[in-house]
């Protein structure tokens, strides 16, 4: 047992550590990104990343993934943004409502036909990526929801609240704590570990994995549709070929870093939340060390498959584990 | 092949079931089914418009399908292994723009050629070695590297677009042979070889073996690491040459080249009748898929549906092909 693998045993406490050590070296590069200037720049940054990472963790430790949920913001987003262009009457949460439904809608849609059919979710959800794209064009008619289309109250979201933090930076973090609750504390939470880890056996106790499933998907899209109102919020336009496109990467490169297993079962909330920091904090360094911004989704990549190796080093017990020749 | 109804003890000198019929094996193929699909969707298509009978306009409107279909035979042969290969669009743009920055910096077309490929190869490996020596699942390591590769070439290139290439180098699209564009006829030379090779050697029946079991492969003496590389080193290369050909056709490089193209592949692949799971498919499945794709977007480009409302077309096709082909190997024999 390696130095290394036991630093990584406990999946939280090896990102922790990645990102304390990000943070102290880009400090002593450059101390002025050591400030509260920065806490608050990265906590802006992640809302977005965060809401929707812990719908496609949800996925991830169903064994599933979801790559559908860039499509699912932008459709949400656009559809949202019509309901506040085309009737300014109407109460803001209405806006809400519709934004969180179509993601739901199109999420479950994802679920219904990858257990429906038994399909693999990575085929179907990189259909679907394309079909909802498509559709949300078709849906606004190719016309972006600009600034002065978006209600004032929606923009100040990411600006202000009660209490010092933006509402955004406050829904992502209601999100975390609610999906934490979820899985920690009732027995549904519970069974999408036990569907994650041993599909074969979940029906076997009990679990009905087919209702479960569609629930997970249908959270994720929940979410990804959430994140679509909170991107009306931050960036204060909507655009059909812009909002969202690429957006899965980047929260899957979340959920891996923070210490997700792609084999299914595996997954917290505490890691997640680390991973989705450690990615606006790479993000909001970049510029302060002087690097061309670029630079950034060659760093997620990278990134990823460092976690991945890291992940794959654990389980086979230290470096010797990972290297050793198969039979073939 | 035998079709009376008694059995008919085989060598073991056991009872054993009348085999189907040939025309019956052929018929529930999906290959069969696509060929089907490609007859209705031309007869569909020349009634929308008089274009479509002529078989010019086709070849000169599928060059920019076909860049994406010579990179999905490669991934058949992955996807039958077992394996899953999503980063070759973004393999597409960064060799590109390796391409570009070379000849850039002063080395002439053929070096920076030769860049381009190796650089390719080199992606590959590097695919490979995750997969192969690390023995991680491809479906995240080849979406790592689809973010990795798609990042490097954001770095190449910035967002400017890197051009002003030599006149004999651009446009390979408008050089005909007879009546067909290069891109088409370097697509039926390489699904030619890719078939034969499948079909008749050796490393192709062991492709097969590879995806219908792993295990049973390894035990049967069948070197699985070192084909599944070979796989990802071709996939590489294979897309080194597409982003060359599309750099060719476009006249410009840029770091969002080839966007979205892992869609494309994977639907051409599907929609031929390559199982997912592995272990079924075929050359001729993906080569007849390429071209029923090609009938359908022209065809709706005739009819003057936007781009962007086509993707709901393809993501529709790509979820209901896959339906289809597991349905069809479900109630076929193995």
């Amino acid at each position: 047992m390696s130095v290394v693998a036991r630093l990584f045993r406990a999946r939280e406490a090896g990102i922790l550590v990645m990102l304390v050590l990000f943070v102290t070296v880009v400090g002593l590069i450059q101390p002025r990104f050591l400030t509260m200037d920065t806490v608050r720049i990265v906590l802006l940054a992640v809302p977005l990343i965060m809401v929707a990472a812990m719908g496609q963790m949800m996925v991830l430790v169903a064994r599933h993934v979801d790559l559908s949920i860039g499509s699912i913001l932008g459709f949400s987003a656009i559809a949202a943004g019509m309901v506040f262009r085309d009737r300014p009457d109407l109460p803001l949460f209405i806006g809400f409502a519709v934004a969180i439904l179509c993601g739901a809608g199109l999420g479950f849609v994802n679920g219904l036909v990858v257990t429906l059919f038994r399909l693999p979710s990575i085929i179907v959800t990189l259909g679907t990526l394309s079909l909802y794209r498509g559709l949300l064009f078709i849906l606004s008619g190719s016309k972006q929801i600009d600034p002065n289309d978006i209600p004032e109250p929606i923009i100040r979201m990411a600006q202000t609240s009660p209490i010092g933090m933006p509402w955004i930076v406050i829904i992502a973090f209601g999100v975390a704590l609610a999906t934490w609750l979820f899985l920690t504390f009732t027995q549904l939470g519970r069974q999408i570990y036990a569907i994650g880890s041993n599909p074969v056996a979940a029906p076997l106790r009990g679990i009905r994995v087919m209702p479960v499933t569609i629930l997970v998907f249908t959270l994720s899209g929940a979410l990804a549709g959430l994140a679509g109102i909170i991107y009306a919020a931050r960036f204060g336009y909507v655009n059909p070929g812009i909002t969202g496109v690429g957006f899965e990467f980047t929260v899957i490169a979340a959920v891996v870093i923070g210490g997700v297993s792609i084999n299914g079962g595996v997954g917290s909330v505490a890691g997640t939340v680390l991973g989705v920091l450690f990615l606006g904090a790479v993000q909001v360094a970049l510029p302060i060390l002087g690097v061309s911004g670029f630079w950034q989704n060659a760093i997620y990549g990278g990134i990823i498959l460092i976690a991945l190796v890291i992940d794959r080093t654990v389980r086979q017990g230290g470096l010797r584990g990972l290297l050793a020749r198969g039979a073939a | 092949m035998s079709t009376t109804e008694k059995t008919v003890p085989n060598e073991a000198g056991r009872e054993a079931a009348i085999a189907k019929p040939r025309w019956k094996i052929w018929l529930i193929r999906p290959e069969t089914v696509t060929f089907l699909l490609l007859i209705v969707s031309a007869i569909v298509a020349s009634h929308l418009s008089p274009f479509f009978a002529d078989a010019g306009f086709i070849l000169e409107s599928s060059t920019y399908y076909v860049e994406f279909a010579i990179v999905a035979l490669v991934l058949t042969l992955v996807i039958i292994s077992g394996e899953i290969d999503l980063s070759p669009a973004a393999m597409m743009a960064l060799t590109a723009c390796l391409f570009g920055t070379a000849y850039k910096a002063g080395a002439p077309v053929p070096v920076a050629m030769a860049v381009s490929l190796l650089s390719g190869l080199a992606l590959g490996a590097f695919n490979g070695f995750f997969v192969t020596v690390l023995r991680l699942p491809s479906i995240i390591v080849t979406i790592g590297t689809l973010i990795l590769y798609r990042g490097l070439a954001q770095v190449l290139a910035g967002d400017k677009s890197i051009g002003s290439f030599p006149a004999w180098f651009v446009g390979i699209d408008y050089r005909m042979v007879g009546i067909f564009p290069v891109p088409v006829l370097i697509f039926i030379a390489v699904s030619i070889l890719l078939g034969l090779f499948l079909s008749i050697t050796i490393y192709g029946r062991q492709i097969y073996q590879i995806g219908t079991s792993e295990t049973a492969a390894i035990h049967a003496g069948i070197r699985v690491r070192r084909i599944k590389m070979g796989l990802f080193l071709a996939s590489g290369l294979t897309s080194s040459i597409a982003g060359l050909m599309t750099t060719s056709r476009l006249g410009s490089v840029r770091y969002d080249l080839a966007t979205g193209g892992e869609l494309t592949m994977v639907l051409i692949v599907m929609l031929g009748g390559t199982y997912i799971f592995g272990g079924r498919g075929s050359i001729l499945g993906t080569f007849l898929a390429a071209w029923l794709l090609v009938i359908i977007a022209t065809g709706m480009t005739v009819a003057n549906i936007a781009i962007n409302a086509q993707l709901t077309v393809m993501g529709l096709l790509l979820i209901v092909s896959i339906i289809a082909t597991n349905w069809i190997y479900a109630r076929s024999q193995r």
